[in-house]
């Protein structure tokens, strides 16, 4: 009886999306003479953040400060339709629709300054700080509250916009299964560090290295909240999660987390990430997706670190103490 | 890679909710309450596959605060398909059982009541006359001519324009098998498995004074319940108002709509708030879990490393229900065959009825099992091959420009750059040619 380490690596990709129904999503965006530039959505955010994500796109597409831009989600009287949040589609469609209708409001922002700074829309730039200036000459400019203001008192134009991003649907061929599912690829590499108890049949994580690749990063944080929190389900997944521990029986199944088994702060691996960034064609600034992507690959890098240390290939989830142990008895006999 | 300059995009700005939610202040579900809020409570199953032959309310009604109770016969629409939005049928699944139950937990009917304890002292108060049936749980036993039968149009699988899978036909399997040097084949199993956000799902629906009702739900997805939920009630559209929009964990498991019609509904009938709120048991017993998977591979390799052919038959339990299973089985057949260049695929991928509370979607939908599968399968290959495992995966990564199985060209493909990014983080030095690849293009390895 012995610890014995392994080392294990998977690779994966991860489609953006699902459009075999259809699959848009809207955005609205108007400011108000507060200097505020506020954007209706019908998105949830599940607490990845999303909010945050699209008002960094929106701040971005409008040349303002992120400060200055409100997210008011999700309501259906006053937000225009999402499909959901799912997919790992929110950040690339709901990003996208938010780009166009920023577009169209910054289009309308900037012939206001035009007029008031009497110059070509052409010759004026935003300066990210809440300013729209003459290019080349950065002391003609005008603050974004003095723009709404004169464009509501003295133009009456709304600076407003309305975007929407839709993938068409795509049927799926019933004798091939020809179709275009999704929008685009991210990928992940995990290499996973396991030592394995062969006394009690315990799995121990060491380490979880992996190296993603998600298109644009809006917001490394939440990139890197997302690898993490995935890294660890996709852990407990490999060793520790089920509702049926017998499956296909449906006995033993827990009714709470003091009998559904998850890992703990004690169990936490070392996880190590490096993020590689290669633009989309389609998403917002080059985005991809990031969701659901990182449980993926920690799962498989695992099972076969496992079989990289005791030569037993477990193929079937999770894989318990009791599955290694009652498997290395078989290779014994 | 063109750079352009970015101002705010890129950078780690604090997230806007983050105080909010880690000091308690953010509003969810349980937050909302109003002075003449009623509790809804569920009668649910206690066989997994039985008839209804009566149910008894006689006892129930007598528990001070009991309001009413609902059964199908309530609900306008009671047999529905989450999917049928996007034209995925046919309806299956009943909102409240009608004739016969086919999990442990199913709903069978409401009881609503003027508190939390009064619903559920009167729910263990019903009686119900059950004749039980025989049950079947496993995805290929289900698949027999012996099982027992699980859905009205006569068979335990899901129907994809008149084939009983979803197919993936690519090139010649059979050819790619007589010109490889080795056969190596799989079976891989994962289990059902449990969201387990922080906050369980729920809603509470209030008949406004202007004839609407509003629904304060954490759902993923709002118009999508929004809409299933009109269907279901046969109002109009217009009629409801659902407010949402912050979820305390989702992970696919607030994408079905099961408490949202038949909390409207019962504000609907007593002309108030209504509360339906899962607690952690019925999230963990009754709500949609992750499905567990069984997956077949059969590949033929050539004794360099390269796969020639995959075929690959894989089974989705989907419990009692579709909820979304059918749309993960086909996102599953789309990916099983993996991130790799392989010029023969031939897949059969089945969604399967079993007596068990239904599988639906959850983070990485129909992919996270099939990345497993075919990953640990990958190393199966190189072991057989005499390959070490970054290498077989080098050697057929897919790149830009080739076909996918399912006849998509691969554009944005980075694996290659992903593996020999990990390889450098861990220190393992890949042979020169490995690191001169790219997924830009192929003539250039």
């Amino acid at each position: 009886m012995a610890i014995i380490k392994g080392t294990g690596i998977a690779a994966v990709n991860y489609p953006t999306g699902m459009n075999l129904g259809g699959d848009p999503s809207q955005a609205l965006i108007h400011a108000t003479t507060t200097g505020n530039f506020f954007i209706s959505l019908s998105s949830t955010d599940m607490g990845q953040g999303l909010k945050t994500v699209i008002a960094q796109i929106g701040a971005e597409t409008l040349g303002v400060p992120f400060e200055n831009v409100l997210i008011n989600t999700a309501d259906t009287d006053t937000g225009p339709h999402c499909m959901g949040t799912f997919a790992s589609r929110a950040t690339h469609r709901v990003g996208n629709a938010v780009v166009q209708a920023a577009q169209e409001a910054r289009q309308v922002m900037m012939e206001v300054a035009a007029d008031e700074l009497e110059v070509s829309p052409d010759d004026l730039e935003t300066d990210g700080q809440g300013n729209i200036r003459v290019k080349g000459s950065p002391d003609r400019s005008i603050n974004i509250i003095d723009l709404a203001l004169a464009a509501h008192f003295k133009y009456g134009k709304t600076i407003s916009g309305r975007g929407i991003y839709m993938k068409p649907k795509s049927d799926v061929d019933p004798e091939t299964g020809k179709m275009d599912p999704d929008s685009t690829e991210a990928h992940a590499c995990t290499v996973a560090e396991v030592e394995v108890d062969t006394e009690s049949g315990e799995v121990k994580v060491l380490s979880l290295k992996s190296a993603y690749e998600v298109g644009r990063q809006v917001n490394p944080a939440l990139v890197e909240g997302q690898i993490r929190g995935g890294s660890l389900m996709g852990m407990a997944h490999a060793l520790y999660e089920t509702i049926q521990p017998y499956y296909p029986a449906v006995d033993h199944m827990p009714g709470g987390f003091s009998d559904y088994v998850l890992p703990g702060p004690m169990e936490l691996p070392e996880i190590e990430s490096v993020v590689l960034e290669y633009p989309s064609v389609n998403g917002p600034y080059g985005v991809k997706g990031v969701g659901e992507m990182t449980a993926n690959s920690p799962i498989p890098a695992i099972v076969n670190a496992i079989y990289d240390a005791i030569g037993v290939r477990l193929t079937d989830l999770p894989v318990t103490p009791e599955k290694i142990l009652r498997s290395l008895e078989e290779v014994e006999i | 890679m063109t750079e352009e300059k970015l101002n705010v995009v890129g950078q780690s700005v604090l997230r806007r909710d983050g105080l909010g939610h880690v000091t308690g202040k953010t509003i969810f579900i349980d937050d909302i309450n109003f002075p003449d809020i009623l509790h809804l409570k569920m009668v649910r199953s206690p066989l997994p596959h039985a008839l209804i032959k009566g149910i008894d309310f006689t006892e129930a009604e007598k528990v001070p605060g009991f309001i009413q109770a609902l059964t199908h016969e309530d609900v306008p629409k009671n047999i529905y398909t989450i999917l049928c939005l996007i034209g995925v049928g046919p309806d299956e699944e009943p909102v409240l059982a009608e004739d016969k139950v086919l999990y442990k937990g199913e709903q069978i009917a409401a009881i609503v009541a003027e508190t939390e304890d009064a619903a559920m002292e009167a729910v263990s108060k019903v009686k119900i006359d059950f004749e039980e049936l025989p049950a079947v749980y496993d995805v290929e036993e289900a698949l027999k001519p012996d099982a027992p039968v699980l859905k009205h149009w006569g068979t335990n699988h899901f129907v994809y324009e008149g084939h009983h899978c979803r197919r993936v036909r690519f090139g010649d399997v059979d050819r790619g098998f007589d010109e490889s040097d080795h056969i190596i084949e799989g079976r891989y199993q994962t289990s059902p498995i449990e969201h387990a956000p922080s906050e369980t799902t729920g809603c509470v629906a209030r008949p406004e004074p202007d004839g609407r009702i509003t629904v304060y739900t954490n759902t993923q997805a709002l118009f999508f319940t929004m809409d299933n939920t009109a269907l279901i009630l046969g109002v109009p559209f217009q009629k409801l108002h659902f407010v949402g929009g912050t979820v305390g964990g989702g992970f696919g498991g607030k994408v079905d709509v099961i408490v949202e019609p038949i909390a409207a509904l019962a504000a609907m009938k007593t002309g108030r708030p209504v509360k339906y709120k899962f607690t952690r048991e019925e999230e963990m017993r009754v709500s949609s879990s992750r499905g567990a998977w069984r997956i077949y591979f059969k590949d033929g390799v050539t004794k360099d490393g390269r796969i020639l052919a995959r075929k690959i038959t894989t089974y989705a339990d989907a419990g009692a229900y579709n909820r979304h299973t059918p749309y993960a089985v086909t996102k599953h057949a789309a990916n099983i065959a993996g991130p790799y260049n392989i010029p023969n695929v031939w897949i059969d991928a089945y969604c399967v009825y079993t007596n068990r509370q239904p599988g639906s979607a959850m983070r990485g939908f129909g992919v996270t099992p099939a990345s497993f599968a075919l990953e640990v399968q990958m190393d199966k290959i190189a072991e057989t091959v005499g390959m070490d495992p970054w290498a077989i995966r080098f050697i057929n990564a897919y790149r830009n420009g080739d076909m996918k199985p399912h006849q998509k060209v691969v554009e944005d493909a980075t694996l290659i750059e992903v593996m020999q990014a990990a390889a450098e983080l861990v220190g393992y030095e890949l042979p020169e040619k490995f690191k001169k690849m790219n997924s830009l293009n192929r003539e250039e390895a």
